[in-house]
């Protein structure tokens, strides 16, 4: 009987040695769409905590990983919507770009001003996909739509993204 | 697939691959990111924080836990009767 079957059957017990072993891959993956450590923590602890609160409606033959994925995409996505635009890696300088002239800055500046610009659920795949170079299948998964919604998403963000980049005079 | 096909997937492709480069340059990915710190005790503080059930019905609780616009909307149903009390069969005949 697996960790999860335990869970499931009522052993809570199961429940530590279950969030060890998932707690780096949640905490990864949602700091790759919220980009803030502190919020990642907090979004990763609530996201077991809605295991927890769902343990007696959990499919114990099913894949925890998967369901902890979605469920952190969506609590990601739903903290992405709270913040201000503004908030969002405003703040989070490349590590060479100390070194950078001030086109170069402004530059990065203008790309981070039009990502940032982007609704949430383009934005998390826009990052995912794009920044963070994960498979469309398992972004897919993570966000619980099927792979040419994935494929749809990033078509639309890139559209928008070049018009915006077009405006503040990047040419990607 | 077609070879027109081939090829506008293949300048498709190539297209996404630069945007990513360009985005890169400005974010810089993050790769894979480890927590600084176990993630346990602070689950267990949640698990503790956690608001417990109440077994006990409470009237305020009831009140306060119903949205607002059912409110608005029993309120528009009782102006509505009030002013026109014509409309009481045939919001019971609907019920």
């Amino acid at each position: 009987m697996d960790l999860l079957q335990r869970f499931a059957a009522g052993d809570l017990q199961a429940f530590e040695p279950l969030f060890r072993q998932h707690q780096r891959e949640v905490y990864g993956w949602v700091l790759r769409i919220v980009r803030d450590p502190a919020a990642a923590e907090d979004l990763a602890v609530e996201t077991f905590w809605r295991l927890y609160q769902k343990r007696e409606r959990l499919d114990p033959n099913g894949n925890c990983a998967a369901w902890l994925r979605r469920v952190a995409t969506n609590l990601a996505i739903d903290h992405l919507r709270r913040m201000q635009p503004t908030e969002f890696l405003v703040a989070e300088p490349a590590a060479e770009e100390r070194g950078d002239c001030v086109v170069q800055q402004e530059t990065r500046a203008a790309i981070r001003g039009a990502v940032n610009e982007l609704s949430p659920k383009l934005r998390s795949v826009v990052q995912l996909v794009l920044i963070e170079e994960q498979p469309q299948a398992s972004v897919a998964e993570g966000l619980g739509i099927s792979l040419s919604a994935v494929k749809l998403r990033i078509f639309r963000a890139t559209r928008i993204l070049r018009r915006k980049l077009a405006e503040r005079g990047v040419r990607p | 697939m077609t070879d027109e096909k081939k090829t506008d997937q293949k300048k498709h492709d190539e297209q996404l691959a630069q945007l990513g480069k360009t985005l890169r340059s400005a974010i810089p990915p993050l790769g894979e990111a480890q927590p600084q710190r176990d993630l346990w005790p602070r689950m267990l503080l949640r698990m503790e924080g956690a608001p417990k059930i109440s077994v006990r019905w409470s009237p305020l609780q009831w009140i306060a836990g119903v949205p607002w616009f059912d409110w608005a909307l029993l309120s528009a149903a009782g102006v509505a009767m009030l002013f026109f009390p014509a409309l009481i069969p045939a919001l019971l005949y609907h019920l």
